[in-house]
């Protein structure tokens, strides 16, 4: 028997796409009772993260409808469990992309239950007791402690959601690969929701940032406003050129499918490509630049929930929030069509609490 | 008038030489140059048939300069050091390897990374200094500058030392690097052949479980029975690959032929690290869902420097580590190259240059 939405005693409501229209629209559905080790939270904001766009039309194939998107939530505690001593009432707190993992393998006792095999994403995924997961278009949201966020004070709620994902997304493979000596070049490549968080992060670090991109209007932007060192145009062959063998690093966030070898090209003696973009088909890996430069290509996916915090207070340490453009919950589905063309600067971000009305 | 690679220097030496893209190979009357104040002049005993020599001497790559006398897998005895060298005197054993050439100051060669110098000489197939292109050690005598010359110890039988020169190096580097070397770890090596059977018993001198991966069945046995491999996976068997997904710290990625790196990736456990040695000319699929849902990466390396190569030589001096080699005479050599396409060897031919290459002196 098919469980249906309002499954859970909590009433709930939300936007849901129905089929790989992707087109959402009003959702009533249920969140479960606040048990001893839950937290309860009114959603305040949620970031629309290209993830949810691709979850929304099915990109990847295993979409299970319907489906609340979300997963870069800013809300307000409104209830704890018993066995919850970190949050009170009122605390205003984080959501991100995990809500549940084993808590018993050797990954999750590692604090990296983003790699659990059995992680529990915050929306399209089963729940430990076999009930859908839904995310943060909506109205509540309620979540194991361990996987809820403090948000710093002196961050914006609305201007802080999308590091829930995006920040986190560019801050731990930044950390694990070792992109954190001050000097060193870094280049970032892709001037989205994520690029542009890695470029706020990489100066915070204090390294020289170079963009990478294929549009010359992002220039400006990059450099005048962002604050990267500079500015190099893909289909600029004698640029490219001169910049081969500059970089000690390079976060790739393209998630179109695209070349890879200029890329390494790029790179220094003993250089890193993180790829952090999910493009929907294989990328073609030239062999030979690899042995000849002892470079590497490496994935990274998300983070942990400590190390979540650890980007959560690194960034209000150093002011750094996404630049977002905030959006009423019915503008969603063109906030959608827009960021299928890369129309935003960089992140639309929902205002739940003032928008979402049944 | 250009010289004739006869008249290029004034110390006649002999060797075998491709002539063109063919690659068959031939006697070769060719010179080496004067033993400078910091050279080292040795008689070559034996050159190991490396893989890239069959690359080089058919022009695969597009770069070949012939003639073209390949070989950098080369053991011998010193005959003669220049008046500034330390490290070597004469009847020393001694080996070369891919390199014999850098620029000495770029921060490569200053972290003893001399195979990464945008300037670095190879042993053969590139311009030297002095505008002649350098040949390698399918011949009889070598002279080389004292840095790029490593001793080997006694006790490593010359014949069988040979191939470490490259392969050896080839695979020990990354297992070290990539800090693949940790007794308990568990790695795959994809692929047995000239740098597979040297990285397995690389790998398990170090005291990691190996496990050996390859489209061969029946190469289960000598990877088990002889080089003591702990497991075999035939990468065609969708089964045996499944139940193995997951179980690798690192893999080293001997096949330089067009392969999937998708069901090797899948392999690795999180974090895990797909290395290749082999190098494909076009590029492979590389899915990316895999890599960042499980952080691992795909790297490359080559060869190793000159700090490291002697430390290896030691290293297997220690274990007692050699290839396995066919030792064949100088004529052989056109038939080996031949067997050698079809990977028919077990796991690397060694010219015995000492007893069958006629010297020209």
């Amino acid at each position: 028997m098919a469980i249906s939405p309002e499954e859970h005693p909590q009433k709930a409501f939300g936007w849901a796409a129905r089929d790989s229209s992707g087109i959402l629209s009003p959702f009533r559905f249920s969140r479960r009772e606040n048990a001893d080790d839950d937290v309860t939270i009114k959603v305040l904001y949620c970031g629309v993260c290209h993830s949810d766009l691709h979850f929304a039309k099915n990109d990847w194939g295993f979409t299970n409808y319907p489906v609340v998107p979300g997963h870069e939530i800013v809300g307000v505690v409104t209830k704890t469990g018993n066995n919850v001593d970190k949050f009170k009432v009122g605390d205003r707190v984080g959501v991100g992309v995990i809500v549940g993992s084993c808590m018993k393998c050797e990954t999750c006792q590692q604090d990296l239950e983003n790699y659990c095999p059995r992680t529990i994403f915050t929306y399209n995924s089963h729940y430990h007791d076999q009930t859908k997961t839904y995310g943060g278009y909506s109205d509540i949201i309620v979540v194991h402690h361990r996987y809820v966020l403090r948000f710093p004070d002196n961050l914006a709620p609305d201007a802080g959601a999308p590091l829930l994902c995006a920040g986190i997304t560019v801050y731990s493979p930044m950390k694990y690969y070792g992109m954190t000596e001050p000097g060193k070049h870094l280049g970032v490549a892709g001037l989205g929701g994520l690029g542009h968080i890695a470029v706020k992060i990489g100066k915070a670090f204090g390294l020289k940032v170079t963009v990478i991109s294929s549009s010359p209007a992002k220039e400006d932007e990059a450099t005048r406003r962002l604050g990267a060192d500079s500015f190099l145009l893909l289909s600029d062959p004698a640029k490219l050129k001169g910049a081969m063998g500059t970089m000690d690093y390079i976060i790739d966030t393209v998630s179109a499918v695209h070349a890879l070898a200029p890329l390494i090209g790029l790179l220094k003696l003993n250089g890193k490509l993180v790829t952090v973009g999910l493009p929907n088909k294989p990328l073609e890996l030239p062999i030979f630049p690899l042995v000849l430069g002892r470079k590497l290509v490496g994935g990274s996916d998300i983070g942990g929930v400590k190390e979540t915090q650890e980007m959560l207070d690194f960034c209000a340490k150093h002011n750094i929030t996404s630049d977002i453009e905030l959006i009423h919950m019915d503008y969603i589905n063109t906030a959608m069509e827009r960021l299928a063309k890369s129309d935003v600067r960089y992140r639309f971000v929902i205002d739940v609490a003032s928008s979402l009305t049944q | 008038m250009v010289l004739t690679p006869e008249q290029e220097h004034p110390n006649k030496a002999f060797g075998w030489a491709a002539r063109d893209s063919s690659g068959v190979l031939s006697p070769l009357k060719f010179s080496r140059r004067k033993t400078g104040e910091k050279d080292v002049r040795f008689k070559v005993l034996y050159c190991g048939i490396c893989h890239s020599d069959l690359h080089m001497v058919k022009n695969e790559w597009g770069s070949s300069v012939y003639p073209l006398i390949p070989g950098h897998e080369i053991v011998g005895v010193v005959t003669e050091v220049g008046s500034k060298v330390q490290k070597f005197k004469v009847g020393d054993k001694v080996g070369v390897g891919c390199m014999v050439g850098s620029c000495h100051s770029c921060d490569s060669c200053n972290n003893h990374l001399e195979n990464y110098c945008p300037k670095m000489i190879l042993t053969y197939g590139t311009r030297n200094l002095d505008g002649t292109i350098t040949y390698g050690g399918y011949s009889d005598i070598m002279v080389a500058d004292e840095h790029f010359i490593v001793r080997i110890p006694d006790n490593l039988p010359l014949d069988g030392a040979a191939p470490l020169l490259c392969a050896g190096i080839t695979t020990y580097s990354p297992l070290r690097y990539f800090g693949l070397d940790k007794p308990g770890m568990h790695v795959g090596v994809v692929g047995l052949g000239g740098l597979g059977h040297l990285a397995v018993k690389f790998a398990k001198a170090m005291g990691v479980k190996v496990t050996v991966i390859s489209t061969s069945p029946n190469k289960k046995e000598e990877a088990i029975e002889h080089l003591h491999a702990d497991s075999f996976l035939v990468s065609r068997d969708q089964d045996q690959m499944q139940a193995a997904m997951g179980t690798l710290d690192g893999i080293i990625d001997t096949v330089s032929a067009l392969h999937p790196l998708l069901p090797l990736i899948g392999l690795l456990k999180s974090h895990g690290k797909l290395v290749m040695v082999g190098a494909p000319e076009k590029p492979l699929e590389l899915p990316v869902f895999p890599l960042l849902m499980g952080r691992k990466i795909v790297g490359g390396s080559c060869i190793g420097g000159m700090k490291e190569t002697q430390e290896m030589i030691d290293f297997s001096a220690k274990h007692k580590i050699t290839a396995d080699i066919e030792v064949i005479p100088i004529d052989y050599l056109n038939t080996a190259m031949e067997r050698l396409v079809k990977a028919d060897v077990r796991y690397r031919f060694v010219i015995d240059i000492g007893n069958t290459l006629i010297s020209s002196s």
